[in-house]
Parts: C-alpha cells; sequence; structure tokens
C-alpha cells in the first residue's frame, strides 16, 4: 500500500478505497490537466516585450485559446507569473516578492531574452536572467520572441504542468511550414516553403 | 435618549485625518510597466505625489560606449519601442550631419514610409491602451489587431517585428522590397477605416468622454516650461512640431497639417493622436508618389556603407573597405553635434561626441517622454485617483525612453 | 547658422566667456561655472533670445581634463526658433568639488535633468529642490557613467539564488531541457540517428 499523498485524502472519489496509488496518479493526471488549461497568468510587464505579449494576447494570435484567459494583476490570483522584458537590480526586489506572494503551485515563464539571460544588457543595471532571483520554469528566448515561439512556450509549459516535470526548458527555434503567400494585406517577395 | 451631537454644528463634528499613503507600484497594469508613484492622497484626492522612474534603467549610454557607431542602433531600437524606426532614423540623421553626408533621396522617401508607419503603431497603442485602461477592451483589440498589419509589412521590410535595427549610418540595412508601396497604400486604408470604427465606438460615448474631458489639464506655460513636446505640446495649443520648425528629410515637401488641441487635457491629447495618424496616412501616401521605384539606397561613401558582397570578394578595395569598417567601426570626425527629429512622443534628440575613433565618446539621448513624465506630478496633484489611469495614458509614457 | 545669438553672450558677458564654435551648425558657448545661472537667467529673460524651453541638460565626462565635467545645455526659443548649446565645466579630476548652480528656478525640466546628471555623474547642483538619484536606486554607490566606472560592476539590491553554477543554470545546451514534448528543432544532432523530426 502506498502512501495516500495529502492532495488525494481531500477529494477522495467513492469507490476508490484500495489502490490509493492507482486513484492519486489518476488525480493528479486530473489536476493537471485542470491546472494547464486555466492558467491565471500575472504579466510582469517591464520593457518592450510587452508589446509582443500585446500582441500574442490580441485576436490573430490569442493565447487565451490556450485557456490563459485573463490576466490576474494581483499575485494572489494568479499561478503564471510571466516575466516579459528586462528585470533590472532595481526591480529584482519587487519581483521577488511578487514571486513571493504568489501560492503553489506556480509556474514562471521567462518571456524574452532580457528575462532569460539578460540579452545585450550586459551591465551594472541589469540582472542577467530572471533565473537569479527566482526559479525559472520556461525560457522563451528572442528579442522580442515571435508570437508563436511564445505560443510553443505556452505549450511546453502545458506538457511540464501535465507531466509534473520542473525541469527548467528552453523554447528551441524552428521554421513554421508552408504560410499562405499574403498574410492579411501584405503581400510576401516570396513564399515560404516547409522545411523538410 | 436624545443624540449627543443634536447640539453640535455639522463642521464640529469632523475627526482628524491624515493623508493616505499609497504606493502604486513599479509593477501595476496602469502603470505602463515600471513607474512608482508614492502618492498622499486625502479621501480621492490626491494631495502629494512622488513620481519614481528608473526601474527600466538599463544603461543605454553606458553600453554605447563599448561598441562602434553602427552598433548602437539595437540600443537606440529598444528605446521607444513602440516606434523603433523613428529612433533608428533619428541615430543615423545624427549620424550623418556629424559627417555631413546627405543620404540619396530614394533613402529619404523610405526613411519617411517607414517612420511614419512607426509613428501610427505608437499612437495606435497609445490609444488603445489608453482606452482599455478606461475599461473599453474592443478598440484595443481593433487597433492592436491594425498595429500587426504594420509589423508585418515591418517583418517585410527589415525581417523583424518590433525591434528592427534597420537603420544604418548612411542608408539603410536594405533597398525597398518590390510590394512596399503596395503595402503601405493597403495597410494604411485599412488604418483609416480602423480609426474610424474606433472613432464611432468611443466618441459618443459619455463615459468616455466624462472621464477624458477636464482630465489631466496643463497650462501651456508649464508645458513649455517642463520641456514638454509631441503630442503632449500640441495639445496644449503650441503647434510646434520639429517636420515643421526644422524640417529634414523630405518633409518640408510633403503637404500635412499639424493637429492641435485647445483644451489640453486628455482628450485633446487622445484626439491629437488620432489625428496624427490621418495626417501620417496622408504623408505615406504622398511619399508612395514620389518615390522613385529604382536607384541607390545607401550613399556610396567607403567609409561608412559596406560595399556589396561581390565587391569584397572580388577587389581589394572592396576587402579593405569592408575590413575598416566592420574591425575599427566607421569613424565619425571628433567634436559633438545635436541632431533632433520628431520621435512618437516629441523631439527626439541625439546628442554625440566623437574623439574620432571608431568608438563613440559619448551618446545622450534625449528622451521626450523623460520630460513629459516629469510633467505627471503637475499634471496629477490635486486630481483624484482615477483620474491618474486616464492621465497616466494620455501621456504615453515609454519605460525604455524614460529610463534609457 | 547665424552667430547673433554667440555675439549677443559675448557682449554682456565677455569676461566670462571661455570659447564658442559653431561646428555643424550647432552654435555652442563654453562660460565659467560661476556665470552659468546669470546666462541662462539671461538667455531666458532677454527678449532677443527669449530661450523658453530647455531641451536638454547632461554632462560629459573627460577624465584626463580638469576640470572634468562638461555640462552641457541645450536651449530652443519656441517663438523665434533658434537654438544654442550652453557649457561649463566643472569637477576635480577625483571627480569631487563639481557644483553647478541649479537651473530649476528658471525652467521646470531642469529638475529631473539635474537629477539624472547628479545620479550618473556626481555633479552637485546648488539649491535644487530635490537632488537625489532618478535612474538608480538610492542604495547604489557611485556614478555609472563616469569613464572609470566599470560597466558590468554590479551591485545587487537582493542576493542571487543560491543554486551551484548561478551563471550557468540548466538548460544551455542542445542536450538539456526540452526533454519531452515536441520536437522541433530541424537540425540532426547526430548523422547516423534516423529518428524522425517533425
Amino acid at each position: 500500500m502506498g502512501e495516500l499523498k495529502a492532495s488525494s485524502t481531500q477529494i477522495l472519489e467513492p469507490g476508490a478505497a484500495g489502490g490509493a496509488g492507482f486513484a492519486t496518479t489518476r488525480l493528479e493526471a486530473v489536476l493537471a490537466w485542470a491546472q494547464k488549461y486555466s492558467l491565471f497568468m500575472y504579466p510582469f510587464v517591464t520593457a518592450c516585450c510587452g508589446m509582443e505579449f500585446m500582441s500574442v494576447s490580441s485576436p490573430r494570435y490569442d493565447f487565451s485559446r490556450f485557456g490563459s484567459e485573463a490576466p490576474r494583476f494581483s499575485p494572489r490570483q494568479s499561478d503564471l507569473l510571466w516575466v516579459v522584458g528586462t528585470i533590472t537590480q532595481r526591480q529584482a526586489p519587487i519581483l521577488k516578492r511578487i514571486y513571493e506572494q504568489m501560492a503553489e503551485p506556480k509556474w514562471v515563464l521567462a518571456f524574452g531574452t532580457c528575462a532569460s539571460c539578460g540579452g545585450f544588457y550586459d551591465n551594472y543595471a541589469c540582472v542577467a536572467g530572471v533565473d537569479k532571483v527566482i526559479p525559472c520554469d520556461v525560457y522563451v528566448p528572442g528579442c522580442p520572441p515571435r508570437p508563436e515561439a511564445v505560443l510553443d512556450g505556452l505549450m511546453l509549459l502545458q506538457d511540464k504542468i501535465q507531466t509534473g516535470n520542473r525541469t527548467p526548458a528552453i523554447v528551441k527555434p524552428r521554421q513554421d511550414p508552408v504560410v499562405e503567400p499574403n498574410i492579411g494585406l501584405v503581400q510576401l517577395r516570396k513564399s515560404r516553403t516547409s522545411v523538410a | 435618549m436624545e443624540p449627543l451631537d443634536q447640539e453640535l454644528d455639522e463642521a464640529e463634528l469632523e475627526m482628524p485625518t491624515e493623508p493616505m499613503l499609497l504606493n502604486v507600484g513599479p509593477a501595476h497594469p496602469a502603470m505602463h510597466g515600471t513607474v512608482r508613484c508614492v502618492m498622499e492622497l486625502s479621501g480621492e484626492i490626491i494631495e502629494h505625489v512622488d513620481v519614481q522612474v528608473g526601474y527600466l534603467h538599463r544603461g543605454f549610454e553606458k553600453m554605447c560606449e563599448r561598441g562602434t557607431w553602427s552598433q548602437v542602433f539595437p540600443y537606440v531600437d529598444r528605446c521607444n519601442y513602440v516606434s523603433p524606426m523613428l529612433n533608428n532614423v533619428g541615430f543615423a540623421l545624427a549620424c550623418e550631419k556629424m559627417l555631413g553626408v546627405t543620404v540619396p533621396e530614394r533613402c529619404q522617401w523610405y526613411r519617411m514610409i517607414l517612420g511614419e508607419l512607426a509613428r501610427m503603431s505608437d499612437h495606435l497603442t497609445c490609444d488603445g491602451a489608453m482606452a482599455m485602461e478606461l475599461g473599453a477592451f474592443t478598440p484595443f483589440l481593433w487597433m492592436i489587431k491594425a498595429r500587426e498589419m504594420i509589423w508585418d509589412l515591418m517583418e517585410e521590410e527589415t525581417g523583424a517585428r518590433l525591434t528592427h535595427s534597420f537603420g544604418r549610418v548612411g542608408g539603410m540595412a536594405s533597398p525597398p522590397t518590390e510590394h512596399l508601396k503596395a503595402n503601405a497604400r493597403a495597410v494604411t486604408a485599412h488604418i483609416l477605416t480602423v480609426i474610424e470604427e474606433v472613432e464611432k465606438l468611443l466618441l459618443g460615448n459619455r463615459i468616455f468622454l466624462d472621464r477624458l474631458e477636464g482630465v489631466g489639464v496643463i497650462s501651456q506655460a508649464d508645458a513649455v516650461s517642463l520641456g514638454w513636446t509631441g503630442p503632449c505640446l500640441r495639445a496644449t495649443g503650441i503647434p510646434y512640431d520639429v517636420r515643421k520648425a526644422s524640417p529634414y528629410l523630405k518633409y518640408g515637401e510633403v503637404d500635412f497639417d499639424v493637429p492641435v488641441g485647445s483644451a489640453s487635457d486628455c482628450f485633446d491629447r487622445f484626439m491629437v493622436r488620432l489625428a496624427e495618424m490621418r495626417q501620417s496616412a496622408r504623408i505615406i501616401e504622398q511619399c508612395c508618389q514620389r518615390m522613385a521605384d529604382s536607384g541607390p539606397v545607401n550613399v556610396t561613401d567607403p567609409r561608412i556603407i559596406l560595399p556589396p558582397k561581390e565587391e569584397v570578394y572580388s577587389t581589394i578595395e572592396g576587402t579593405i573597405q569592408h575590413f575598416k569598417i566592420v574591425m575599427e567601426g566607421l569613424k565619425l570626425p571628433a567634436g559633438e553635434v545635436y541632431s533632433y527629429s520628431e520621435g512618437g512622443n516629441g523631439e527626439l534628440g541625439f546628442y554625440l561626441v566623437s574623439d574620432g575613433s571608431g568608438t563613440p565618446y559619448r551618446v545622450r539621448i534625449r528622451p521626450p517622454c523623460f520630460l513629459i513624465t516629469a510633467g505627471l506630478e503637475r499634471v496629477i496633484t490635486g486630481a483624484m485617483m482615477a483620474d491618474v489611469v486616464p492621465s497616466f495614458g494620455s501621456l504615453n509614457m515609454i519605460g525604455g525612453e524614460c529610463d534609457r | 547658422m547665424s552667430k547673433a545669438l554667440i555675439d549677443l553672450i559675448k557682449t554682456n558677458f565677455g569676461a566670462a566667456v571661455l570659447e564658442t564654435h559653431s561646428l555643424y551648425g550647432d552654435d555652442t558657448v563654453v562660460v565659467e561655472a560661476a556665470a552659468w545661472k546669470e546666462v541662462a537667467r539671461f538667455l531666458r529673460d532677454n527678449p532677443q533670445c527669449s530661450m523658453d524651453m530647455l531641451t536638454d541638460l547632461t554632462a560629459v565626462d573627460y577624465p584626463e581634463r580638469e576640470p572634468r565635467f562638461e555640462i552641457v545645455a541645450h536651449f530652443y526659443s519656441l517663438g523665434k526658433g533658434h537654438r544654442l548649446r550652453l557649457k561649463t565645466r566643472t569637477g576635480d579630476s577625483e571627480g569631487d568639488e563639481a557644483e553647478v548652480d541649479s537651473l530649476c528656478d528658471f525652467w521646470a525640466s531642469a529638475n529631473w535633468m539635474e537629477r539624472e546628471v547628479f545620479d550618473m555623474f556626481g555633479v552637485i547642483f546648488k539649491n535644487h529642490p530635490d537632488l537625489r538619484r532618478i535612474l538608480l536606486y538610492p542604495e547604489f554607490e557611485g556614478h555609472p557613467l563616469r569613464r572609470d566606472y566599470p560597466a558590468d560592476k554590479i551591485q545587487p539590491l537582493i542576493a542571487y539564488r543560491d543554486v551551484p553554477n548561478i551563471e550557468k543554470i540548466a538548460p544551455f545546451s542542445v542536450d538539456e531541457g526540452m526533454s519531452f514534448g515536441r520536437q522541433t528543432h530541424t537540425g540532426r544532432r547526430h548523422d547516423t540517428d534516423d529518428s524522425q523530426v517533425n
């Protein structure tokens, strides 16, 4: 008999008496499913990546279709901290405080190169990456990253939440398959081809 | 029993009060990123506010001293990051003023088209964010959708949506694409329809008007003394626009008006930006008509422009030219220059000090919204707490430019 | 550029004017630090100058010179449309004794710009109503835009996390990190590897 985990003692399905391991796994899988598709985010927006954040939240790229709908501007009500933009030494204590105010379980997504590793601001004023002050789960590099890369990062985070993995991960660059010859109103000079 | 206060006057019932200290901190949705306002409130009225900026100070000026002149372009991009092309063009103009070169005509038109598109992107973001903070979420989404079209065009031209680093001293990084004019015309036509839709949605709305009219007023004398420029100054009634006062590129040859407000409140600042977008569309149309479809974009000065790759690999002059520019950096003559252009928020100035080597000695950006944010104190003192949101939104504080 | 402004200042402040030039079309006047406030007042009040806007106030550090700092102010007149650059020099080779009068009485824009010069260079502005750091935090020591301040010398406000190899937190190599989820990189890591990539 495995140990009953604290999370499963509160909501135990009737009939799942023995095999606490089995019920726990299924329960955690269901909880993880619910968590990953209802991430309440705290957008800690500081700099230029904030503009791409606005784009990702806008109708064209729209992260709300991943369940991550409304930004909660209170750390108490959110479980995903989006660190968007450069973190300076002056801003670092505030970031740490916001992170500490969030309740478990919580995740951190470093949006942009400055939040991931400091970018080209290797100077007296900036913190070389948000992981110097708070633990980070997903890094989305780019200056600023394309919205598609951010959505990759969000999906990667959702995978991690589902499997319960806390190892940090970076979003790798990739090329999208065939795009329409016209995006909206803008004609492209050559249509992009798929990548083998 | 009779109530105890029956005999007392109303005035004598006042309890002693102290102002309440409210910290509208650096992490706040309406603070556009990173401004901290420490306010002393008496009820809803703000008695005193201490505006603290600098939470996004990234050491731009120090970093410029470590590279070459052309390595400054990525840094200036990230200053006013909603209209990065205007920063690029401004810095390129400053270097060219020092070198004494004028870019070819085709490049001037090209810079104007991209610059005005960047200006439209800036105003769309500012007005959209302002509307969103007042609760009007739909116009924000429409304006961001319109901004996406501009960014598609920018991506097609420069390769990047937001931080292009496309300007070069003596020209641009690459010539215009063949569809530039068609794209620019299509995009501006669409943006004009979006602006019309937004006007229909917002300008008849009683709540929107009440929250903006008469709010965040500043006097003309105060604005001038504070060094305000750009849409915020024009909303007070002073028609100062660098493009008209000291025309650069081809602004002297195109026809456009400078919208000016009268009441100098948030509503005027909002409307001045909307009107300026229409004028930008006019400028873009005229530039498209007058820009040649072929011709050089960069000056042919071997000291500052990289030669075409075929020449680098086949002629010795090309190799040497390429080597010197890449290894030593292009050299500006010793001295100092102050060059100014109309950025998204006003007079964007660059004060460059050169010692004759390829490394900048001092690069100073004169940030228009640093001074505009300095005026925030004057604007919101005496106003109500709820007025801070539209007032601050209408000033268009861009953290990258304010704190550098 | 016309030299009228330069001549006007020279006529009224002859002895205090150290040098003038009009390089690249910008009229520039360098005055003694003691005359800084008076020349500024003249520029604002004299009807031929009427500089109603102080557009920029900054400093440049020349450590091999004495005085070390050059305070640079740019003025613009909305009415007349002319500009002027006014400079003065102050500060010894260590960067101390750098004092100049504040222009806050004449232009409100001087307030924050002088605070920035103080923050970045350490120049004290006499009679400034509120001279404290603006872009950096109060705990910061030193003045970063001085040439002798190393650009990458950090002064963190909070201690960095206590993890091993904080400088190189995983994942930083190709094999680290994305151990599950979709394979989205297009390059093959090993030529002999036959695994499919999406």
